[in-house]
């Protein structure tokens, strides 16, 4: 189903389309926002500098943008899809030449006026270019090798070059939601099987690989495997962050030691405060209370996108949105999986509450296009 | 290109599957991510509540200031003094070689230390402060605080030293401190908190280690919240700890001062106790060394010099040493007759010099012999023979036991250093320890304190106040604790005959005051203050036949290490007997000639409680003993409370 096939008259037009955005998401993103600015404030010792302020700043700037991008037909954005994977992958080519160099990796291009993350922008457009690809890939065709192995590409291509940068965070949730978008599009499920073999198969080399020539990880992403495996044999070298993760987080409770009253992450015994272990904090100051309404907040994003998708008769707007969706998914499980000490410290920040102007950025415009394929849905008409 | 209607409707219907099993799968996380939530902040709440306030709360222990130590009548013997030492702080400090050498032109720095200091800090965190100077002088200290402003980063702390006003004087006795050691660590079972703060003193020897519990106090605990980074945020509570407890020694410090001054020179021993409390009013042995070297750490070549020197500063020979008693053993022997009535009133034995026993010859001292004596005489002039005889009747089992009602073979319960136990023989013993049967020979050997018979001076000092007073009495060295006094050393009459102890006395009191008495050189001629006493003279080892046949038959002609032992015990007023001295002099001749005049200096110090009238000496002597006094007040030393220049 084309947009040429849409009944434009049943799809709301001009300053009248602002009443037909999903509402009950903007509110959702909205409310884990100001989580986020809660937390900030706290983390920063009771203060909206350095943190606080500019976040809400950026959270401003991102919902205007939502609203901008989610005025944009879809079918805009579909025909974009192409241009904007292109684009993606010239940035991260950039990356290698320009990037300035921040913890031992390669991963910001200096625009000035702020730092890109062009891995940021990959997991967006690396969804719209899969949906628009399944949009226009006929049906029966789907599941035949050869049409498999250009999505494949399409995924594998931005994954490698962030790899190169290396942030093993972000190309393995670049897989997985490229990897889930495929299998959303109806790729038939021996594919996955055997890809998923095959992973295994590749962590067991990935191991054996340790200490020969041709080792396969750095260092450092070797050692925090071993320290997510067993963080109390280092308790004050690699495995301090877990470790003093899960002492936040239980210390907590059921409900908290209350707003500004954490300990462990007022005395900075919480690395990475106030991004990547910003859920600790909010664990111990408001408890398990607390920590799972965040959760539940998440879930309840994914739902409305699910539910949004699932309405809409448009092949390109669902995959959009369920690949969006499932992105936010990733982002979110991985954060807390990591902080509770389930995943390897990953650096993975936790969506809309960690500070961080690019990834917020990035997501907002994500769930824009989301808004987008709302509002342009295709309509019966009445 | 249009899409047929059923392909269209197939492909959602396919897409909506698909994102349901997603979407399950995504639930079953969120559901998993909310178990583990649950799962650390509600079942392990507790553990990680209480790991999150270990990491906050530090408890910083304050120790408690150690007790002092007084003499009998509140002289300061032991003190705390402040000491003062330098530090800097790297975060205050700016740049911190400069500060150091803005710091060196006031002060003068040990390059080591400093060079120590500098790793130290660039070890540990920029707030902690870094000692780069300790036991700093007060003018240097006030040099530095006028200089501050200066000096970012550098602050002068005080901390408490142990210091011995009296240097060398109580060394054996209260021992001194020192900065625990991993060895004292490991012989501590459980070791308190305390001695883990670096710096931190304990007692090592005498005293101060057998009281250390009452003298360290309890240590007092700041709860501090601390970051990450170890920096103290606040402070939460403070409890203050317990000082530890003052205590007074029964010692007399102006006598203690002089009786270490009067063996100075010696390698001797000399004990003063009280014969009806028990007090010990002095207890000396020389040489000493400065107890206040050990404190600061003392450097090897002091250490060296101290244990290569032959007369072994070191020993404490007073508790420590044991000797064969020699004759000043004969009281015992005699005391075991009489007790047993093998000694008629009149009774006299033949001395011509020697007495076969069991086919052995053994002889007196005086090889011509004494002729024919009766108790008093035996030991006014010494006899061995009379004691032979009397050991061949009485028996080994009688004079060990006599010795032990006497004190001798216990190990008495003075808070000091390796107090040794002595030795008093018997059958068992020598069997069990030599594989040897008991002969009748080692029984006159022993009658006059020789063969296996071993004494230390605190011993003899104690069989002295015994005689004297017919008491068991006890040596007791400290008088109070926290001003409580401790439990005396009286004891209950030792149920002797008093008609014979008397007798023992009274012959005891021939030997100083009769003209014909071994010690007759070194009587009192005050009446009030009259003395009884022994000489003894133990051998170190037999004169060879060989060295005999070379012509050497004077102890004067053998090398020091070889010469006897000079020992005397005596108590007085002989009237009223008030204290009992025991001397020994280590190879220093006979006992009359080097043990004697000693204790009766020091027995009349001990009454007169300070230099005696001249009067008190005979005529002859007063003259030496004008100058000796002389000299002596020279040697003593004024109490150093600062203890710092004494050497």
């Amino acid at each position: 189903m084309s947009y040429l096939e849409y009944t434009v008259k049943h799809v709301p037009s001009g300053p009248k389309k602002i009443f037909y955005l999903n509402w009950p998401l903007a509110v959702l993103l909205a409310a884990v926002a100001g989580v986020g600015f809660l937390m900030l404030y706290s983390v920063a010792g009771g203060s909206f500098s350095p943190w606080a302020e500019p976040q809400m700043k950026r959270f401003a700037m991102g919902f205007v943008l939502m609203v901008i991008v989610a005025m944009v037909p879809i079918w805009f954005w579909r025909n974009m899809a192409g241009v904007a994977f292109a684009g993606t992958l010239l940035l991260l080519l950039g990356v290698e030449f320009f990037g300035t160099v921040g913890k031992g990796a390669q991963r910001w291009i200096d625009l000035g006026f702020m730092r890109l993350q062009p891995s940021e922008l990959a997991k967006v457009t690396l969804v719209m270019i899969l949906a628009a690809y399944y949009d226009w890939l006929p049906s029966h065709k789907k599941s035949r090798p050869f049409w498999v192995l250009i999505p494949v590409l399409l995924i594998l291509i931005p994954v490698a070059m962030v790899l190169r940068q290396p942030d093993l965070g972000t190309s393995i949730l670049l897989l997985a939601a490229g990897g889930g978008i495929m299998f959303i599009a109806g790729v038939h499920w021996a594919y996955f099987a055997t890809v998923i073999g095959a992973g295994v198969g590749l962590v067991a080399a990935v191991f054996q690989s340790r200490g020969t020539e041709w080792q396969l990880l750095k260092d450092y992403q070797f050692r925090r495997i071993d320290t997510f495996l067993d963080p109390a044999s280092d308790p004050l070298g690699a495995g301090y962050h877990i470790t003093q993760s899960k002492i936040a987080l239980g210390s907590g409770g059921w409900t908290g030691r209350g707003f500004m009253q954490g300990t462990q992450s007022r005395l900075n015994f919480l690395p990475e405060k106030h991004t990547d272990f910003i859920f600790t904090t909010l664990a111990e100051e408001f408890g398990f209370v607390g920590a799972f309404s965040l959760l539940a907040l998440y879930a309840l994003i994914i739902l409305f996108c699910v539910v949004s998708a699932l309405s809409n008769k448009d092949r390109f707007a669902s995959l959009l949105t369920l690949g969006i969706a499932l992105n936010f998914f990733l982002f979110f499980a991985v954060n807390m999986s990591m902080v509770m000490g389930l995943a390897p410290v990953v650096g993975v920040p936790l969506p809309l509450v960690s500070y961080g102007g690019s990834a917020m950025l990035v997501l907002m415009l994500a769930f824009g296009l989301a808004q987008s394929a709302h509002v342009h849905r295709p309509r019966q008409s009445y | 290109m249009k899409k047929p209607r059923v392909d269209v409707e197939a492909n959602h219907r396919l897409l909506t599957r698909r994102a349901a099993v997603l979407g399950g799968l995504q639930l079953a996380f969120v559901g998993a991510l909310g178990a583990r939530m649950q799962f650390l902040q509600v079942d392990q709440a507790d553990q990680f509540r209480l790991l999150a306030e270990e990491n906050r709360i530090n408890i910083r222990l304050i120790p408690p200031s150690r007790g002092e130590i007084f003499d009998r009548n509140g002289v300061p013997l032991a003190r705390n003094v402040p000491s003062y030492r330098i530090v800097i702080v790297r975060e205050d400090a700016g740049d911190i070689e400069e500060t150091v050498a803005k710091l060196g032109q006031l002060v003068s720095l040990d390059p080591d230390e400093v060079e120590r200091a500098l790793t130290e800090m660039k070890r540990s965190a920029p707030f902690l402060p870094i000692t780069f100077a300790d036991e700093v002088s007060w003018d240097d200290l006030s040099r530095v605080s006028v200089n501050a402003p200066a000096l970012p980063g550098v602050t002068p702390e005080v901390g408490l030293s142990r210091v011995y006003p009296f240097g060398s004087d109580y060394a054996h006795v209260l021992g001194y401190v020192g900065p625990v050691s991993d060895y004292d660590l490991e012989r501590i079972e459980d070791p308190d908190q305390l001695l883990r703060i670096p710096r931190f003193q304990i007692g090592k020897v005498g005293v101060e280690t057998k009281l250390e519990e009452n003298l360290r106090g309890k240590a007092g605990a700041r709860r501090v919240e601390v970051n990450a980074a170890g920096r103290i945020m606040r402070e939460l509570d403070r409890k203050d700890g317990i000082a530890g407890s003052d205590m007074q020694l029964t010692i007399d410090s102006k006598l203690q001062s002089y009786v270490q001054a009067r063996l100075n020179g010696e390698s001797a021993s000399a004990v003063v106790m009280d014969t009806q409390s028990g007090d010990i009013l002095s207890i000396a042995s020389a040489p000493s060394f400065d107890p206040n070297l050990f404190v600061r750490g003392i450097s090897s070549r002091d250490y060296r010099s101290l244990t290569e020197n032959k007369y072994r500063p070191l020993a404490s020979k007073s508790v420590q040493g044991t000797y064969p008693p020699g004759s000043t053993f004969k009281m015992i022997t005699a005391m075991a007759a009489l007790e047993e009535g093998l000694i008629g009133p009149d009774e006299t034995v033949y001395c011509p010099g020697h007495m076969t026993v069991s086919g052995r010859r053994f002889h007196c001292w005086k090889r011509g012999g004494h002729g024919w004596v009766d108790l008093e005489t035996s030991l006014k002039r010494s006899c061995d023979v009379y004691y032979y005889d009397l050991a061949v009747k009485v028996g080994i089992e009688k004079i060990t036991a006599m010795a032990n009602r006497f004190g001798l073979g216990e190990r008495h319960d003075v808070p000091m250093s390796a107090v040794a136990k002595g030795l008093t023989p018997t059958k068992d013993w020598k069997r069990r320890t030599h594989d040897q049967s008991w002969v009748v020979g080692d029984t006159v050997n022993a009658s006059i304190g020789q063969g296996f018979m071993l004494a230390s001076p605190l011993q003899l000092a104690v069989m002295t106040a015994r005689l004297a007073s017919g008491t068991a009495v006890t040596p007791r060295l400290i008088k109070t604790i926290d001003g409580i006094e401790q439990p005396s050393g009286a004891g209950e009459s030792l149920g002797m005959n008093e008609n014979n102890l008397r007798k023992m006395r009274r012959a005891m009191y021939a030997v100083v005051n009769d003209r014909r008495g071994t010690a007759y050189g070194s009587r009192i001629i005050e009446d009030a203050v009259r003395m009884a006493g022994k000489t003894g003279t133990s051998q170190v080892r037999n004169i060879t036949a060989a060295e005999r046949a070379r012509g050497v038959t004077r102890n004067e002609d053998l090398p020091w290490e070889r010469r006897d032992h000079a020992l005397f015990v005596n108590f007085a007023p002989y009237e009223d007997p008030r204290i009992a001295v025991a001397v020994i002099v280590e190879h220093g001749g006979g006992g009359s000639k080097a043990a004697a005049p000693i204790a009766r200096d020091i027995t009349l110090q001990a009454l007169y409680n300070g230099d005696p009238p001249l009067e008190a000496y005979p005529t002859k002597d007063r003259d030496r003993i004008e100058t000796q006094q002389e000299v002596l007040r020279g040697i003593r030393p004024e109490a150093n409370i600062a203890g710092r220049d004494q050497a």
